[in-house]
This record gives C-alpha cells, sequence and structure tokens, in this order.
C-alpha cells in the first residue's frame, strides 16, 4: 500500500509544475465556449467527455465557423492523432494490467501525464506498481483542467466582448509551439499547414481546412522524416 | 452545436488513448510513423492559428495595419526567447489590447 501511495503522489508531484500553463488554457476555452453561446452545461461537458483542451478549442472554433458534425468530429480526431503515440509507447508498460485500468488510464493519457509518466516509466521499470504514477499524474490534469474550465465559464459571463479574446485561441495554438520553433523542419511543416489554410479557408468547402491542411503538412513531414532516413 | 456531435468526439478521443493500450502488448509502431506522430502539433496547429490572424471579417487576406499580426510576432519572440507558454500568451495579448486600444485609437 504504501509503495502505491508513494508512486501516486510523485505523479502528482511530477506533473504539478505542468499545471501552470493549463489553469489559464482552460479558463480561456471557457469563457470562448461563453462567448460563442454555449450553454454552461454544454462547455463543461465537453471538459468532462472530451476531455482534451486543443481540441476542444478546434471544436468551439469550427461550431463559430459554422462547421458540419462530420467536419467537426474528423477534425478534433486529428488532432488527438498523436495520443496514439502516447498510447503505443506505454502499451510496453501497462499491457499486464487488468482491463479495468486500461479503461480508467486511457481517459487521462494526455499530453502532461504522457510527458511526466514517461520519464518515471523509464527510470522505474521494475517498480509493480508504475502505473499509479499514470494514475496521479492524469487525474491531476483532469481535476485542473475541470476547475479552470468551471472558472472561464463564470468569467465568460461577465467578460466584455471588446477584449477580442477569441485572439488568444491563436496565441494559446502559437504557445503550445515554442519547443519547435527552433527546429527548422517543424518550421516548415507549421509554414505549409499555415499557409494552405489560410488559403484553404475560403475555397475549401464544408469548413475542411483544417483537415486538408494537416494532411498536406504531414504529407511534407513524411517526406522529410524518408529523406532524413535515407540520409543514414 | 449538438449532444451527440460531443459525445462522438469524446468516444473517438477517448479510443486515440485506448487502443494502442488495448491491442499492443509492444510498442510495434516503427520509428518512422514515430516521428511523423511527433510531427501532429507543428502540422494542426498553424491551420487553427493563420487563418483568424491573417484574414478579416468578410474572409480577405488582410496584411496592413492588422494588429494581430503583429501581436503574434511579438509572442513568437518572447515564446523563442523564454519557452514559456504564459509568457507568450500574456505579452501576446498584452501587446495586442496596446495596438487595438492605444496606438490604432
Amino acid at each position: 500500500m504504501n509503495n502505491r501511495f508513494k508512486t501516486l503522489s510523485k505523479g502528482i508531484i511530477d506533473v504539478s509544475p505542468l499545471m501552470i500553463p493549463v489553469v489559464p488554457f482552460g479558463i480561456i476555452y471557457g469563457v470562448i465556449g461563453m462567448e460563442l453561446g454555449l450553454s454552461a452545461y454544454m462547455t463543461f461537458g465537453m471538459s468532462i467527455i472530451i476531455f482534451g483542451g486543443a481540441s476542444q478549442i478546434v471544436l468551439l472554433q469550427l461550431f463559430s465557423g459554422g462547421a458540419s458534425s462530420f467536419v467537426t468530429i474528423t477534425s478534433v480526431t486529428a488532432v488527438n492523432s498523436r495520443h496514439l503515440l502516447y498510447g503505443a509507447v506505454f502499451s510496453e508498460y501497462l499491457f499486464h494490467l487488468k482491463l479495468r485500468w486500461k479503461i480508467i488510464l486511457s481517459y487521462v493519457l494526455i499530453d502532461q501525464a504522457f510527458a511526466v509518466s514517461n520519464i518515471y516509466f523509464k527510470k522505474n521499470k521494475e517498480n509493480k506498481f508504475k502505473h499509479y504514477h499514470l494514475l496521479g499524474a492524469g487525474f491531476t490534469c483532469w481535476t485542473i483542467w475541470q476547475i479552470s474550465t468551471i472558472l472561464g465559464i463564470v468569467l465568460g459571463s461577465v467578460v466584455p466582448e471588446e477584449l477580442g479574446l477569441s485572439f488568444t485561441i491563436s496565441l494559446t495554438f502559437l504557445a503550445l509551439l515554442i519547443n519547435d520553433f527552433r527546429k527548422y523542419k517543424n518550421i516548415i511543416v507549421m509554414l505549409v499547414s499555415g499557409i494552405v489554410a489560410t488559403i484553404g479557408y475560403n475555397t475549401i468547402p464544408f469548413q475542411a481546412y483544417i483537415i486538408v491542411a494537416t494532411l498536406s503538412a504531414l504529407s511534407v513531414a513524411t517526406i522529410i522524416t524518408l529523406i532524413e532516413q535515407k540520409k543514414k | 452545436m449538438h449532444w451527440t456531435t460531443i459525445i462522438y468526439c469524446g468516444i473517438l478521443t477517448y479510443l486515440t488513448r485506448f487502443s494502442m493500450i488495448f491491442f499492443l502488448k509492444k510498442d510495434i509502431l516503427n520509428e518512422k510513423t514515430k516521428k511523423v506522430l511527433t510531427y501532429v502539433p507543428s502540422a494542426i496547429f498553424p491551420a487553427i492559428i493563420f487563418p483568424p490572424i491573417f484574414l478579416d471579417a468578410t474572409g480577405s487576406i488582410d496584411i496592413d495595419s492588422n494588429p494581430k499580426i503583429l501581436a503574434a510576432i511579438i509572442a513568437i519572440i518572447i515564446g523563442y526567447f523564454s519557452k514559456s507558454i504564459i509568457a507568450t500568451i500574456l505579452v501576446g495579448l498584452a501587446f495586442y489590447w496596446f495596438l487595438i486600444f492605444v496606438y490604432y485609437q
């Protein structure tokens, strides 16, 4: 029991610093949801049902542009496709667990939890209860995300529209990319995506510009990866 | 917005997290696929960032006296040097407010 509790606490402590940017992100999400005229229940419900910050904001943006549900669902899934990578990396550490553990841990396998638990798992392969680390980290993220969403919903009903807070969507996503600004290959991929989306915004039907831009940029990323491997 | 759309999004998002843990005993994604998946944020986020910055309300490209472009450039510079997510958002927003409420008034 002691070891379980220790590992769980370690997960909570490890992920805590990463929660600092999550709070304003959650608030921005809640505020924008309210500004776009969604009900408080729906804005909060999305945080519970989807539990993926970036994808929830994409959903709001597509909703405000009048996208169809098919395009919305496809775009949200595309944004979250990176979780396939997290699951694949963690399968090695979690495959022996009971199904109910897999069901619970999958729900909270998000960027921040992956980042800290991946480091912990690599160093503590022998710990029988290492999955408690992901449990602690994941549910810390979950709790913080829900609280900040609620804060945003409350603030959203009092913040005036003149402040132009919808610009924070662009700023928030820009901030999520700062670690890639130094990698020129990522910058190429970013430019392809941004330019295709800007041109396609009016020319691609059904608000599918996010999907088309993403696929174009990922094709370029694939080419870059293939060229890189040939060089080796 | 319908609840059904949200629920479908929720189910598919959950499956992106669950499927690999459920089906794989070991990590079988090859290095190439993994490398490409690490590009997913760089491939998606600019598609969300660019259009609201460069396009005006009517949807045409607006480059002259566009406060969002200037604020985004400042945010990129701050992000590049500080590597802080919060500083990037806050400085970008503060500069944007300065432009629309003070400079362009």
